[in-house]
């Protein structure tokens, strides 16, 4: 077989996750099971201590989203999993990571909601609650696979922001995405780029854990490697102690939430867009539904196009802004009472009228809903 | 070859999921893209269970089953469930042990004793998932019977292939018999 015909093989997008983590160089993993999550725990659970991490079943989630803080600050690649319910528990150990910049990987495989909803059945209600599920203002990167294949790169993806912007990354599968199976071709180790958090090239007499370079992040050292320094979720100073002072506040939550803004570049896929009148703006699984619906609609002569958020935070607002300058009409379809769309209606400013579609039966968003509505439209 | 798109079917516990990762498997394996999907209730056993599996030549966007052109309903419920969605060329194969009412349709009509022959020749009615599927790509073919193979012993627990391989091949039987008559 050649060099690029490898033999695909079938899993599923938790699965698949699992590869990705492994290959990203996860070393401790922290969780609590839940459907349609639970994969991704058992996968690591058999496959993390071979690979020389260390995996543990916490008492529950918020204990679980600890364990993985206090991992990165020893140096470990930490993630966990969860679903919708486990998520809300997770909420404020997710913003300490962001105030006390711990870069760590938080799965969210959605579902039903809200409360425990139905455990089994998909949906994408926790777009708004990725961004703002913490309280006080955060940076904040999450990420929407719509493959298998996604599933794994994204992965591997989110260990590499959460290095690089010292901060938490939700990846935010849905169930449709999280539980199917397709075929797949792993990367091989040498295929992918790793990144790792900066480390402080100061002695440790000398180190200021909170002083940021240019790119708004500060190097971090190793609990345990002879650096000593503070951690906390209050507002801190550059050398990691609380001063009770607004105007550290200020400087802090500024700078975190600028270290992102100002150095993420936001991911989309477009497709058939340059001569499109209508364009569907859809992410996770609907997206795939959304591309078999611009095919058909081209197939009746529709100049319709599709443009998938990948990072849907930082939401690619320039994509869309863009794209409401030359479309007529943005149909969002989503499987909320609409979330994305207020972002899009947001960064669209009235230059395209947007239309919504949405769905919360527990079933995904069809193709032919996506059509009738790109022809209702048109 | 357009998309072939197949449904299993039955109550929780009878291994229709790992039926269809099985046949989908098969397929990756043939180098052909596939889609395996699921749904299920928040219980272990019992309960309506479904898997849908979808083969075909070229990427596969939309990831669910809607007009199966194959179903295999393995209880009563599911039949009455689903028939309504199956094409009227499609194919339809129950198992005669659990599914007693066979509804009038268009589509063709395999009843076989998957469940019955499962439990007489090899004593573990555990395995009928397996001679279902056997049964069901000697019908529509599928995949091929040798990758079917591959696919079930690389999936089934260590210590089980022998009682797999054999309720494979009782499928296969089963289905051959139905062609030729």
């Amino acid at each position: 077989m050649g060099e690029n015909e490898r033999q695909a093989v079938l899993m599923s997008g938790n699965e698949a996750c699992v590869e990705g983590a492994l290959l990203a160089g996860i070393n401790f993993f922290a969780g609590y099971p839940i459907t349609p999550s639970t994969e991704i725990a058992e996968g690591l659970a058999e496959r993390l201590p071979r690979h020389g991490g260390k995996f543990i079943q916490m008492e529950d989630e918020i204990a679980s989203m600890a364990a993985v803080v206090g991992a990165s600050l020893a140096g470990a690649k930490a993630m966990t999993a969860t679903s919708g319910p486990g998520f809300s528990l997770k909420q404020e150990n997710i913003g300490f990571a962001a105030m006390a910049e711990v870069p760590c990987v938080v799965v969210n495989v959605q579902r039903y909601g809200p409360s425990t909803g139905l455990p089994t059945s998909p949906a994408q209600g926790d777009i708004m609650q990725a961004r703002w599920g913490t309280h006080g203002d955060h940076p904040m990167i999450a990420l929407m696979p719509a493959s298998v294949q996604e599933s794994l790169t994204l992965t591997i993806e989110a260990f590499n922001l959460a290095e690089k912007f010292r901060t938490p990354v939700i990846l935010l599968l849905d169930e449709v995405v999280g539980h199917m199976r397709e075929g797949i071709v792993p990367p091989r180790k040498e295929e992918i780029m790793i990144k790792k958090r900066k480390k402080p090239t100061a002695p440790p007499e000398e180190y200021l854990p909170y002083r940021a370079e240019p790119d708004g992040v500060p190097p971090m050292a190793n609990f345990g490697d002879g650096y000593r320094f503070h951690v906390t979720g209050l507002v801190h100073d550059e050398t990691g102690f609380p001063r009770g002072r607004g105007s550290d506040g200020d400087y802090l939550v500024r700078r975190l939430t600028n270290k992102v803004k100002n150095h993420f570049v936001p991911m989309v896929e477009e497709y058939l867009t340059e001569d499109a009148e209508i364009a569907v703006v859809a992410c996770g699984s609907v997206a795939r539904s959304a591309k078999r619906a611009v095919n058909l609609g081209r197939e009746q002569g529709i100049k319709v196009g599709l443009v998938r958020p990948i990072s849907i935070w930082p939401f690619p607002e320039k994509a869309i802004k863009d794209l409401a300058g030359k479309v007529r009409a943005i149909v969002v379809p989503e499987m909320n009472l609409g979330q994305v769309a207020l972002e899009v209606e947001r960064c669209a400013c009235g230059k395209a009228v947007v239309y919504r579609l949405n769905r919360i039966d527990a079933e995904l968003i069809t193709p032919d809903e996506i059509l009738a509505k790109i022809q209702e439209v048109k | 070859m357009a998309q072939l798109e197949i449904r299993l079917s039955g109550f929780g516990g009878q291994g229709l999921i790992t039926a269809g990762i099985i046949l989908a498997d098969a397929a990756i394996r043939e180098g052909k893209q596939a889609v395996q999907s699921q749904s299920y209730g928040p219980e272990a056993r019992g309960g309506a269970s479904k898997a849908e599996v979808i083969i075909s030549d070229t990427a596969i966007d939309y990831p669910k089953v809607k007009e199966p052109s194959v179903l295999l309903a393995m209880s009563q419920e599911a039949c009455d469930k689903y028939l309504e969605s199956l094409r009227d060329d499609g194919i339809l194969i129950i198992d005669s042990y659990y599914v007693k009412k066979v509804p009038e349709t268009r589509a063709r009509v395999y009843s076989l004793p998957i469940t019955e022959l499962a439990r007489e020749k090899l004593g573990k009615v555990i395995v009928a998932n397996i001679v279902a599927l056997g049964a069901t790509v000697e019908i529509t073919g599928a995949v091929g019977q040798g990758t079917l193979e591959e696919a079930v012993l690389s999936r089934v627990p260590g210590g089980t292939e022998e009682l797999n391989r054999q309720a494979l091949a009782i499928g296969f039987q089963l289905g051959r018999k139905q062609l030729e008559k």
